[in-house]
């Protein structure tokens, strides 16, 4: 120790460790979209009251406070940039060179937005553009989003600006 | 004084372990049945108030997805308690005393299994004196049921006697834990789990939520034939230190039994949420419950004690005692904190 111990004045420091172990779930909901992305699959769940697709699934619309319990709606891992940011900070664990993009995508038939990451040149990237997902190998899925790499451009023309603008 | 009414209330059955839903999950069919049962919609709710913890939870600011369970956008007018449930209850009734609402939504989760509850209530303790000494919460129970054991105020047998009666109670309770009939000598017969107290003196650890539906003046009786008016509430705290209070009595549950007008008239009905049965003994004490008083007719938290709603579920289960009336006037407590610590008392009647 570089330097002794106070022992006058106010006790500024006092170690009180709390370990305290938790055993979670994630819920019916949850698990039943991450066991399908371990599949390849994208799930997600339609509100009974006005049909819009929750992504991914969850057991109940935060709109209208209703169960989501029906069927699932699988969606294609393709759709369009709603909107994007182009990130110059470090970040561990981000399996992209910086500067980075964080993207905001809708994805096709889906009616919220889904966070990742898009790879594209900086100089490139709008809204509109049409992306889809990068998968890792197979071998690799687990239930987990990350089994998706980032997104990437397809070069399709851009989708015209009425299908996404309500997420603007 | 505004006139506001129990109108709604609904439960899940108390779990010793949920093990495929989320809280919200469990809330949801809840808050959905609530509302269905009132036949009100969103946009008719004025405020919304939980009471949970993020301790049980394990993650900050883990009542905030309990919203999805209510419907939350467009937004709502909504406020959180890190307390039962009853003390959210506490707060929409003061707010539509204010006038600010009309309809209030109430509504208190918890899912204690995820983690070890007795060790993670040690953290409401003193930070500095008290929690580095990880003073479990059935250990610090045992230490005041011991003071009134060596005091003379209860023995073992009162103690068992109320387990035997809370879980026979409990029989007619589709949601309760633990229900059925039992032997007070079986009960004395078996090992002390912290000594002086036994297994059946310990309220179970239950996963479960609780909804309750408040309404004020013409829309309470719009909304229920016979609503379970509050015509008195109020909460009383006692010091988070152990050593300055008295054990062997509950004055706050008195302060506030006194405060609530409890003794204004008879008592036909209590919902008592004590979770040992030496304290349930000090809170029926401390309203001055007479034999005529049906006590725990749902098995109160003997029987089934979801945390964070098995207050705000007592003063549902007594404001269904009018709504059927079996009862005209009905006592609720709530309590929170070690050895009784906090109190609320809530009086319920049938006009």
């Amino acid at each position: 120790m570089s330097e002794a111990p106070k022992t006058e004045g106010p006790v500024e420091i006092q170690l009180a460790p709390i370990e305290l172990a938790y055993t979670y779930s994630a819920g019916q909901s949850a698990t039943r979209f991450l066991r399908a992305i371990a599949e390849g699959k994208l799930l997600g769940q339609r509100c009974p009251v006005d049909g819009r697709v929750y992504f991914p699934t969850r057991g109940s619309c935060p709109q209208h406070g209703v169960v989501i319990d029906g069927e699932p709606v699988v969606l294609k891992d393709v759709g369009t940039l709603v909107t994007y940011s182009i990130v110059r900070v470090p970040s561990p664990n981000i399996p992209l060179q910086l500067p980075y993009i964080a993207a905001q995508i809708l994805l096709d038939g889906a009616n919220t937005i889904l966070m990742h990451l898009l790879n594209c040149k900086v100089e490139d990237v709008h809204m509109g553009m049409r992306v889809k997902a990068l998968w890792k190998p197979r071998e690799e899925w687990t239930t987990s989003v990350a089994n998706i790499i980032y997104f990437e451009p397809t070069g399709e023309p851009d989708a015209p600006y009425e299908t996404y603008k309500e997420h603007i | 004084m505004r006139d506001v009414a129990v109108v709604g209330f609904s439960q899940s059955p108390s779990m010793r372990r949920e093990p495929n839903r989320n809280e919200v999950e469990i809330l949801v069919p809840v808050i959905t049945e609530l509302k269905k049962n009132a036949g009100i919609a969103n946009d008719q709710v004025d405020f919304v108030c939980s009471g949970s913890s993020d301790y049980l939870a394990g993650q900050a600011f883990a009542f905030v997805s309990s919203l999805d369970a209510v419907g939350a956008w467009p937004p709502v007018s909504e406020s959180h308690v890190e307390m039962d449930g009853a003390w959210a209850l506490y707060e929409a009734w003061v707010k539509m005393q204010m006038g600010y609402a009309d309809i209030a939504l109430v509504y208190g989760f918890g899912k204690p299994s995820m983690g070890d509850l007795p060790l993670t209530m040690a953290l409401q303790l003193d930070p500095y004196t008290m929690m580095p000494l990880w003073p479990d919460a059935v250990s610090l129970a045992a230490l005041q049921a011991r003071v009134l054991l060596d005091g003379g105020h209860v023995t073992e047998r009162e103690m068992a006697e109320r387990a035997v009666r809370d879980r026979k109670h409990a029989k007619s309770n589709p949601f309760a834990q633990l229900k059925g009939d039992f032997e007070v000598e079986k009960l004395l017969a078996a090992p002390h789990l912290a000594s002086p107290l036994r297994k059946h003196d310990c309220a179970p650890i239950s996963d479960g939520a609780s909804a309750i539906l408040l309404a004020a003046g013409d829309k309470a009786k719009q909304l229920c034939k016979r609503p379970a008016w509050i015509t008195g509430i109020a909460h009383i705290l006692e010091p988070m230190e152990l050593g300055v209070r008295d054990l062997t009595r509950s004055r706050s549950t008195e302060m506030a039994a006194q405060k609530a007008g409890v003794w204004r008239d008879k008592v036909d009905a209590a919902e008592l949420s004590a979770p040992f049965t030496h304290q349930e003994i000090l809170v029926e004490r401390a309203l001055g419950l007479s034999s005529k008083t049906h006590v725990n007719p749902s098995g109160g938290a003997l029987a089934g004690n979801p945390m964070m709603a098995v207050g705000l579920s007592r003063i549902g289960e007594a404001a269904g005692q009018v709504w059927r009336g079996t009862a005209d006037r009905a006592v609720a407590h709530a309590t929170s904190g070690p050895c009784l610590q906090q109190n609320l008392v809530c009086v319920l009647e049938g006009k």
